[in-house]
C-alpha cells in the first residue's frame, strides 16, 4: 500500500528537483540575457513549489510565508531586469 | 478519496512543472521559450498549492494559499509582458522559421511607442525586415 507521503517523497519531489536541474542548464547557456531572467524565474517559481510540497511534508505550515515572499521577489525581479534592459544604451 | 484527490492534482501539477522546463530548454527562440514557460508554472504550482490548501485543515493556510495562487495568476502574465517587450526592443532575434512578425517597423524607435497605421507595413516591401536569425545558433 503506497501511501501518500511515500508518493509525495518519491515521485513528486523529484520530478520538481529534476525540473529545476533542467532549468539551470537554460540558466547556464541562454545566448541572451532575457534567457537567463526568465530561466531565473522559472527557478523560483519552481522553488514555490517546492516548499509548498515540504510544508505538506514536514507539517510546516509556516513554511507558506516564505512562498509568499519569493512570489513577490519573482515578480519584482523580473520587473527590475525588464526594466533596466529597455533602458540600457546599447 | 481524498488521498487520491491530492494525488491526482499533485501529479498534474508536478509534471505540468517538469513540462514547461522541458519547454524552456527545448524551444527553438526566446519568444517560444516565454510562451511556454509562463502559463505552465503557473497552473503547475497553482495545483501544489491547492493541494496544501485542501491537506492543512486551517483556514489560515487556506488563505495563503488563495492569496499566493492570485498573486501568480495576477503577476505572471505582467512580467512575460515586460520581459518580452525589452527582448524585443533589445533585437532578441526570432527563430529562423519565422513566418511573419507583424511588429516590424511598427514601433518608434527612440520613444518606443507604438504607431499602429502609420509606420511601414510589415508584409513585403516594409522598409524595416523582421529580426529573424539566420541560423539555429543564433537563437539556441
Amino acid at each position: 500500500m503506497i501511501t501518500l507521503e511515500t508518493y509525495f517523497d518519491f515521485v513528486i519531489l523529484p520530478i520538481l528537483s529534476i525540473s529545476a536541474m533542467l532549468v539551470f542548464i537554460r540558466l547556464y547557456k541562454g545566448p541572451a540575457i532575457v534567457d537567463r531572467v526568465i530561466a531565473l524565474d522559472l527557478i523560483i517559481t519552481i522553488g514555490i513549489g517546492i516548499i509548498t510540497v515540504y510544508s505538506i511534508r514536514a507539517d510546516q505550515q509556516v513554511m507558506l510565508d516564505v512562498a509568499i515572499i519569493l512570489a513577490l521577489i519573482a515578480f519584482l525581479g523580473t520587473i527590475a531586469f525588464a526594466y533596466y534592459i529597455e533602458k540600457q544604451k546599447k | 478519496m481524498i488521498d487520491i484527490i491530492l494525488a491526482i492534482l499533485s501529479t498534474v501539477g508536478a509534471l505540468s512543472i517538469l513540462f514547461a522546463s522541458i519547454g524552456i530548454l527545448r524551444m527553438p527562440d526566446f519568444y517560444l521559450r516565454l510562451s511556454v514557460t509562463v502559463k505552465a508554472s503557473t497552473l503547475g504550482v497553482g495545483l501544489l498549492l491547492i493541494c496544501a490548501a485542501i491537506m492543512f485543515p486551517d483556514v489560515s493556510v487556506t488563505t495563503k494559499a488563495i492569496a499566493i495562487i492570485f498573486f501568480l495568476i495576477i503577476t505572471a502574465p505582467i512580467a512575460a509582458h515586460m520581459i518580452g517587450r525589452a527582448a524585443y526592443f533589445t533585437g532578441t532575434p526570432l527563430w529562423k522559421d519565422t513566418v511573419i512578425d507583424q511588429l516590424a517597423g511598427m514601433y518608434n524607435k527612440e520613444t518606443h511607442e507604438l504607431e499602429s497605421n502609420g509606420g511601414p507595413k510589415n508584409s513585403e516591401g516594409g522598409s524595416e525586415p523582421p529580426n529573424i536569425a539566420k541560423s539555429e545558433e543564433e537563437t539556441e
